[in-house]
């Protein structure tokens, strides 16, 4: 390929070009470089698409769990409905073990922003369950600590480049701080709904529990304020939206509740859910 | 644990994240201050009498990149060495630029591509993410992409000083480069946006070299050759 070199004939230097560009393909130090760039690009996208997609299958999952236990409020049998809701996560918690499986040897904020979204709506769903199950916030530690893994000589389809050496492995994935509040955040929208739903079904106790419950978060949220990420002001608002909803709800409690019979306070209900509805949006 | 304190823990991990950043952004702005220095004695090559002092420009600027050492040995100093894509934003920009300023000197010297290793090296940091402080490969790439539009304009400015042999060997290196960058799968990130920008430095300095090449410029200084 050398043969061109000096060549100055201004005619040919276009074909020139373009026959160095061809074999360029073949030797050129920069083409060979850049293949090296090429798969490690490649492999780097790959991870992230992975991960992205589990992240997905995750958030699916989680949100399925929500709504199996938006159910509770209106069966006889809660504990049920708890125990298949704690199945559920049980399979949640395998896919997250992928993506901590995924991580292994990572820096896991270069592929963050890949399953934060599947992340917080996990937290979302197992302190929802939480909240059903103790009346209580579930905290970051308790969250972390059942997302340990065992793997026990798993020979992985992927084909890990690595040898995994023989026994069991723990592996370990950590919800970061921030990740969780993002998802006690949502939270927030699930357990406004709760409220709603079950002065429907006549249950008086549970909007006033509910109440301040949140009323705790919200104090919370805005002792942090805007030193949190970006998303939690934003989030903040919804929060807020939510709280005064749960409060006005119990506020007609307390005022209709004298003078309506049990029965007749859904109906008064629902028909103040269908105004407030439209603007949730997609919580 | 009650709600407050579940959330007076988070307050204490936010406010302590955001402490850690305010030091990093305060290195990083030091490093922006160099950077700029550094590009300003570069930019004088563009310069009609610049052509001759490129190998004393050069020299200058491997000196402030001393400082730019010295900087980076500081950032490494703000935040725990395996979170360094959590602060990565920070540094990021200013990274970029510097692996730009790294290439067009080490273009300015030898005519060839800079490699990762060498960037990593002129700024006294690691290639590989295990070993430390890294420059991170699409850093290193969007670097190259940015002198590929400064050579572009080197290529015009070379011409109006008289020397008309060097934009023909920028197009030949230009044109190297675009069929690197073309093996790449970018995805649609900033990096494919700075490489959608190639397309048109290639444009520039193939009018530049057809401006040449049609008046017969392009020969004459060349005549050392085979011919």
């Amino acid at each position: 390929m050398n043969k061109r070199e000096g060549e100055g004939c201004p005619r040919k230097n276009a074909d020139a070009l373009q026959d160095r560009d061809a074999s360029a393909t073949q030797a050129s130090p920069i083409i060979t470089v850049f293949k090296v760039f090429q798969q490690e690009l490649d492999t780097k996208h790959d991870k992230y698409e992975r991960l992205v997609k589990i992240s997905r299958d995750v958030t699916i999952e989680s949100k399925r769990t929500i709504f199996l236990l938006h159910r509770v409020t209106s069966v006889a049998d809660p504990e049920e409905i708890l125990n298949e809701a704690d199945v559920k996560l049980d399979a949640v918690r395998q896919k997250i073990g992928q993506i901590a499986e995924e991580l292994r040897g990572e820096d896991i904020f270069q592929f963050h922003r890949a399953f934060t979204p599947g992340i917080q709506e996990y937290v979302e769903a197992v302190s929802f369950l939480h909240y059903i199950r103790h009346r209580s916030l579930i905290s970051l530690e308790e969250i972390n600590a059942r997302l340990v893994f065992m793997r026990t000589e798993k020979v992985d389809v992927k084909g890990s480049a690595e040898a995994l050496p023989p026994g069991a492995q723990v592996l370990t994935f950590q919800v970061t701080p921030a990740d969780y509040l993002l998802g006690v955040a949502d939270l927030t929208g699930e357990l406004m709904r709760m409220c709603i739903s079950s002065v429907g079904n006549g249950d008086i106790d549970t909007p006033f529990q509910l109440s301040q419950f949140l009323r705790q978060i919200h104090d919370g949220f805005s002792y942090i304020g805007n030193t949190g990420p970006y998303e939690v002001s934003k989030k903040l608002h919804t929060l807020r939206q939510s709280l005064g909803k749960v409060e006005d709800a119990c506020y007609t409690l307390r005022v209709r509740g004298s003078e309506i019979p049990k029965h007749m306070l859904a109906d008064v209900f629902s028909s103040r859910t269908t105004l407030i509805d439209p603007e949730e949006g997609v919580v | 644990m009650s709600v407050t304190e579940m959330f007076s823990y988070i307050q204490g991990f936010l406010s302590a994240d955001q402490d850690v950043r305010e030091d990093i952004r305060k290195v990083v702005q030091l490093l922006e201050q160099t950077a700029r220095e550094i590009l300003t004695v570069l930019q004088s090559v563009h310069q009609p009498s610049g052509f001759k002092e490129i190998p004393s420009k050069c020299a200058k600027a491997r000196e402030l990149f001393c400082t730019v050492k010295t900087h980076l040995a500081d950032l490494k100093t703000k935040f725990p060495v395996e979170q360094y894509y959590r602060f990565h934003e920070h540094w990021r920009f200013v990274l970029q630029r510097l692996a730009f300023l790294s290439a067009f000197v080490v273009y300015l010297e030898t005519e060839t591509l800079v490699t990762r290793e060498d960037v990593a090296q002129i700024l006294g940091i690691e290639v590989v993410r295990e070993k430390g402080f890294h420059l991170d490969i699409e850093d290193y790439l969007a670097g190259v992409l940015i002198m590929a539009s400064e050579l572009s304009r080197l290529a015009v400015n070379s011409v109006t000083a008289g020397d008309y042999t060097r934009p023909l060997r920028i197009s030949n290196f230009i044109n190297e480069l675009d069929s690197g960058f073309r093996l790449l799968n970018l995805k649609n990130d900033p990096l494919r946006k700075r490489y959608d920008g190639l397309k048109y430095d290639v444009k520039k300095i193939e009018e530049v070299v057809y401006d040449l090449s049609i008046r017969g410029l392009a020969k004459e200084p060349e005549s050392g050759g085979d011919k």
